[in-house]
């Protein structure tokens, strides 16, 4: 693994990015429809908004980031460019790596306009520092991606990846502590949520938002991190030069 | 079988050696037990029919294919090794480059891979004869186009030996003489180049031939050699001719 091919392989990503901006209208404006989705629905409560408006800003970036990451890289597999790739001297690290790196950018992106529309447009007010809400929304879309790119091994069609989201996703978000406070939910549900990555993801997001301070949010915040680098790990080490 | 072509090479020629490969895809055995010798600077062309196992043979040259058993060296290492990856250059069927980059950019980010700077990314799109071309979307380009962008990538860096599958499909006759003459002048200058094809009258132009069915080796000869052991007039008659021999055979 060397710096050249990983950055050669990120900014080939973003070149083919720019080259679809449509793609990247998407990943841009639907969160913030979302949101704003949200915002509407409870316009005369505007405290379910201040409630949930954090969560959903880190629900939705992993939601989207998942989704790209997932299909870019399986439609890398099916055209047969990653196995070309395999006979050039490009590390299995550069490879998910410079993934990583370039959908992390589009993610920080995302996050700042997402965040941004929540407080001006949706009305979303925390307690807490905006800067942080902003920087926990671009993990926890590093997060999706990173979770993306790992189960688009699994999968050997697009439509297979896009059915990842159900497996990977959703019972995360189930059990996650967003539908229903993690203490009140059967204890092996809690003990499922303890194992699952999304569920630090919002809780610091809920930290953040409640003014927390720096000590109480970074376990959360580490325990992101560290989900993030491991999914990254299991991908580099399920990504395979032969194949049958 | 048909007798062999060219004469024992030394060790140290011997830019490709396959012994007793056995490679099985799901419940096909698609290659049983091949063994083949390539020596430095020849164009060597693997005809056969669809499914005959040309692609296969090819993945395991460059290291891509699982094994099931059997040796491939490579430039005196095993295929596939790390140290081969800029000397063997490979060009798949399917055009496996990004449709969705220009044709500089995914010469650049295949250089960038490699080491190689832009005069080589320009050499290279010169070379294939796409430089009117460089700045369009690869996707917006004609069929035999696109997989002249996707040899473009395999020959970047010349390397020693390449392997390229079916590199003249879809193309014109004239687009396609001037690819065999960039891939004799290639080998003039010592590259060995292992191409396949279903297009007959493209073996007259190797070195030697070596014809495949059902993942066996049906023959290993030169062109006029193939023509005169089967009385054939041409390429295509002389492999039904063998086809024949060796369907009676089974």
């Amino acid at each position: 693994m060397t710096a050249r091919r990983t950055f050669a392989t990120a900014r080939r990503i973003l070149a083919q990015l720019r080259h679809d901006p449509r793609s990247i209208g998407l990943i841009m404006v639907l969160p913030c429809v979302l949101m704003g989705l949200v915002a509407w629905m409870f316009e005369d409560q505007p405290q379910v908004i201040d409630q949930f408006g954090p969560m959903l800003l880190v629900v939705f970036p992993v939601f989207v980031m998942f989704l790209v990451t997932s299909v870019t890289t399986l439609r890398e597999r099916t055209s047969g460019t990653l196995e070309r790739l395999m006979t050039t001297p490009i590390g299995k690290g550069d490879f998910l790596i410079g993934y990583a790196l370039s959908f992390a950018l589009l993610a920080a992106l995302q996050a700042v306009v997402l965040t941004a529309w929540a407080h001006w447009v949706c009305g979303l007010d925390i307690a807490g520092s905006w800067v942080g809400l902003a920087g926990v929304a671009v993990l926890d879309a590093v997060l999706g991606s990173s979770l993306g790119l790992a189960s688009s091994s699994v999968a050997r069609t697009e439509f297979q990846a896009v059915q990842m989201m159900p497996v990977v996703i959703v019972p995360q978000l189930l059990i996650c502590g967003l539908m229903m406070p993690r203490s009140a939910m059967p204890r092996v549900l809690e003990l499922l949520s303890d194992a699952a990555p999304l569920t630090y993801a919002l809780e610091a997001a809920n930290d953040i938002a409640a003014g927390g301070s720096w000590a109480e949010a970074w376990p959360d915040l580490a325990l992101t991190a560290g989900f993030t680098v491991a999914v990254l790990i299991a991908g580099v080490l399920t990504l395979r030069r032969r194949t049958a | 079988m048909a007798d062999l072509a060219g004469t024992t090479p030394g060790a140290a020629d011997v830019v490709v050696g396959i012994g007793h490969l056995k490679v099985v895809r799901g419940k096909r055995v698609v290659l049983p037990d091949f063994s083949l010798t390539l020596p430095r600077g020849q164009v060597v062309g693997l005809l056969g029919p669809s499914g005959s196992g040309k692609t296969t043979l090819m993945r395991a040259v460059v290291g891509v294919q699982t094994v099931a058993g059997g040796t491939v060296e490579v430039l005196g290492r095993p295929a596939g090794s790390p140290e081969l990856r800029s000397r063997v250059g490979y060009m798949t069927q399917a055009v496996s480059v990004y449709s969705d980059l220009t044709v500089s950019e995914n010469l650049t980010y295949f250089a960038a891979l490699l080491g190689l700077g832009r005069p080589e990314v320009a050499q290279t799109i010169d070379r294939v004869e796409l430089a009117d071309h460089a700045g369009d979307l690869v996707g917006r380009l004609s069929g035999g186009e696109r997989s002249r962008v996707s040899l473009a990538v395999a020959l970047l860096g010349s390397p020693e030996l390449l392997v390229l599958d079916e590199p003249t499909v879809g193309l014109d006759p004239v687009l396609r003489q001037s690819l065999w003459d960039l891939f004799r002048s290639l080998a003039t200058g010592g590259t060995t180049l292992l191409v396949s094809s279903h297009v007959m009258d493209e073996a007259t132009r190797c070195d030697r031939l070596v014809l495949l069915r059902q993942g066996r080796l049906l023959a290993d000869t030169t062109p006029a050699g193939l023509l005169s052991q089967t009385g054939a007039r041409n390429a295509d008659q002389a492999f039904l001719v063998l086809e024949r021999q060796a369907g009676g055979d089974t």
